[in-house]
């Protein structure tokens, strides 16, 4: 039986003021921290654990291990930082997530804080979404005002401060330590690890950095019970996540859906391809710093483990879809770009790697790389990959190996042929699409 | 008005002086500064809203904002320079009154954010990182905003303008210069300008987050999908099983536990 949609998080999107304390409450907002605030933090460590949640940031690590990791509290403080500051590209999740219920993510931050101790969580919001700011703002407000947030919470004792912080622009920033840095005030550059965050985070603190998404489904496990929420799924990937859409595909959007569901599930959802006639040519299953995938993987269960044995990764569940129409290598070269002028500049592979692959690229892109470009740029990848600083890096040589790999004689043709000439940017448009179809 | 160059600011060229603040925007900068140093357990983690507040007053990173950014956390102006030019959205010369972003990084490029680009920059007469002559429009190529689903996307003072065309983007800016009114797509009633919401960025919440729209149509599309199958598959456990048990008072999983 195919795989049904299962809008959770995105339930009541749609109501005209989503956002505020008193629709979210209407959906059983704040019931899970009332039922958290009863218990031992210690059994809400372990409820998550056994929720199997993982960290819907990407990486994928499992959350509740993640807050097991905090060494025993010593009396200091111990920080719990929320990672909003979604910049992948073809990731768009979060921000949607915080424009319509900013609230999940405030009784998620609630319960978590109390279940490892924390009493001043973070939320480094990325700087460039203004109205998500607004919003995140006012439902901090609203939680005060109600007293789910502040002193002696709910008459329990327990006491919370949470902090919304706009960044300013810097994708190195989703990286958790270049996060702390620059929530401490710094450039936001890399930090080695060990020592990992759970024992030297936000000034040195044990600290938690868990993604929005995984935060925001933590009252739900709670209301809900772990099982209910690892009946959905699969055995190592439970739950449900935001599969987001976008590009060449007749209705983009996000889609709620047990992890394991396939592209081709989520596509007859969305209507298939923009242009029926057209087909899908690569697609990347959780971001640009995911290896691409292509028509061969339609299939491919979309959990960690099987886009893992596909040779990719699950990502950020950002399904960006390109048709017969799109150029490999205008696409990759364009990537190739983003990463050259994110690199933090910390590390040498990068820093330099980065560089050497857009300048290649745009050679190729232009039609003019040389006879060993190809396999310059898998060697250049080579030396980046795994030798880099923080996954920018590896995220960087992702889509240049494996376009190689699946598309080797387009990058052939880039030494003769300019991508513009063989795919004419004009044929991919959304307003071409539309003047044919309208 | 500032002078502005007319030239893209790569960094080489130095920040034009600044007089010294007046002593009633210091006062008001100081009494602002308080506030956001008093959100954190450290005060330097003050200093990317203290220099988005710098903006607010000076429409870009100006050198007395640095240095006031420098006297009030106990850095050097040196430091506070090393921060501000690691982040994009902090500007190194006055900024027009309205950022307009176009996305072109890839997914939005290829449906149609170059060729966006190459309009809005040809109907301006400038390029990334420049201002009109009127001081209103600074023109950015941006990197991805977390919009992929509404692609192309154009940024205008970091509010939503979703599904833009060539020409819907040329009549935004013709219509920021113009004074006439702007609605971002999903955001607030109207685009504020730069300085204002640089001081909403400070965490200086404007009252505007009730306006406009909880999300647009592509957010709501699994939804709609699985609200549609719902309605065709009403009595039966299929389809919905899992929200359906959300949506009504708790079911058989909730009571079994």
């Amino acid at each position: 039986m195919s795989t049904q949609l299962t809008p959770i998080l995105t339930r009541f999107w749609d109501d005209p003021q989503s956002w505020t304390l008193a629709t979210y409450e209407r959906h059983d907002g704040y019931k899970a921290l009332k039922k958290a605030l009863k218990m031992p933090p210690a059994d809400l460590v372990q409820m998550t654990k056994d929720s199997g949640l993982r960290g819907r940031g990407g990486a994928g690590f499992p959350t509740g291990m993640k807050w097991g990791f905090l060494p025993p509290a010593d009396g200091g403080p111990r920080y719990l930082v929320v990672n909003a500051d979604e910049s992948e590209p073809g990731t768009c999740k979060d921000i949607p997530l915080l424009m319509a219920t900013p609230q999940f993510l405030i009784e998620g931050v609630a319960i978590t804080s109390f279940a490892i101790g924390c009493n001043h969580a973070f939320i480094y919001l990325r700087g460039e979404v203004v109205h998500v700011y607004r919003r995140l703002l006012r439902a901090v407000e609203e939680a005060y005002a109600a007293g789910y947030l502040g002193k002696n919470i709910l008459g329990t004792g327990f006491d919370l401060d949470v902090t919304v912080h706009a960044g300013a622009g810097a994708y190195i920033c989703g990286e958790e330590t270049a996060l702390l840095d620059s929530l401490e005030g710094r450039r936001g550059q890399p930090r080695l690890k060990p020592p990992f965050p759970a024992v030297a985070g936000l000034y040195a603190r044990p600290t938690v950095v868990n993604n929005v998404e995984s935060i925001a489904s933590v009252p739900l496990i709670l209301l809900h019970g772990a099982a209910w929420f690892a009946e959905m799924g699969t055995t190592k990937s439970t739950g449900f996540g935001i599969f987001s859409l976008s590009g060449h595909v007749a209705r983009p959007g996000q889609y709620e859906a047990p992890l394991g569901i396939t592209l081709r599930e989520l596509l007859e959802m969305a209507g298939g391809m923009r242009d029926p006639t057209k087909k899908l040519k690569f697609w990347t299953p959780g971001g640009s710093s995911t290896p691409m995938f292509t028509d061969a993987h339609l299939d491919v269960p979309l959990d960690f483990e099987s886009v893992a044995a596909a040779g990719s990764m699950l990502g950020t569940r950002a399904l960006q879809i390109f048709d017969e129409t799109v150029s490999v290598v205008r696409a990759v070269s364009r990537w190739a770009d983003f990463y050259a002028h994110e690199s933090c500049g910390k590390c040498t592979p990068c820093r330099e790697g980065t560089f050497w692959i857009k300048q290649i690229m745009e050679r190729l892109e232009h039609g003019q790389g040389t006879q060993d470009d190809i396999d310059k740029l898998v060697d250049i990848c080579g030396t980046i990959l795994g030798r880099s600083f923080c996954p920018l890096g590896d995220g960087a040589t992702s889509c240049i190996t494996s376009a190689v790999q699946y598309f080797r004689e387009e990058f052939e043709a880039g030494m003769r042929t300019p991508a513009a000439e063989l795919f004419p940017p004009a044929a991919c448009t959304l307003f071409a699409k539309e003047s044919v179809s309208a | 008005m500032t002078h502005i160059d007319s030239d893209p600011n790569y960094g080489v060229v130095p920040a034009p002086d600044t007089d010294a603040y007046p002593d009633d925007v210091l006062a008001g900068l100081r009494v602002d500064a308080e506030q956001v140093i008093a959100r954190y357990p450290r005060e330097r983690s003050a200093l990317l809203p203290l220099l988005h507040l710098v903006q607010s007053v000076d429409g870009y990173v100006s050198p007395r904002g640095i240095e006031l950014c420098a006297d009030l956390l106990g850095l050097t102006g040196a430091e506070v320079s090393g921060v501000a030019t690691f982040y994009t959205q902090f500007k190194r010369h006055p900024n027009g009154k309205y950022t307009v972003g176009v996305c072109t990084n890839t997914l939005c490029a290829i449906m149609g954010g170059d060729e966006i680009w190459d309009s809005v920059r040809e109907h301006l007469g400038i390029g990334h990182d420049e201002t009109t002559a009127d001081g209103l429009v600074t023109l950015e190529r941006i990197e991805c905003n977390a919009a992929c689903d509404y692609a192309p996307v154009v940024m205008a003072n970091w509010e939503f303008f979703d599904n833009q065309t060539p020409e819907s983007t040329k009549a935004l800016v013709d219509d920021l210069r113009s004074g006439a009114p702007v609605t971002p797509t999903r955001g607030a009633s109207k685009v504020c300008t730069f300085k204002q919401v640089s001081r909403v960025l400070a965490g200086f919440h404007d009252g505007l987050a009730d306006e406009g729209v909880g999300a647009g149509p592509a957010t709501l599309q699994g939804l709609r999908v699985a609200q549609a199958l719902s309605a065709a598959d009403t009595g039966s456990p299929g389809g919905l099983a899992d929200s359906a048990l959300l949506d009504a008072p708790k079911g058989n999983r909730e009571a079994t536990k």
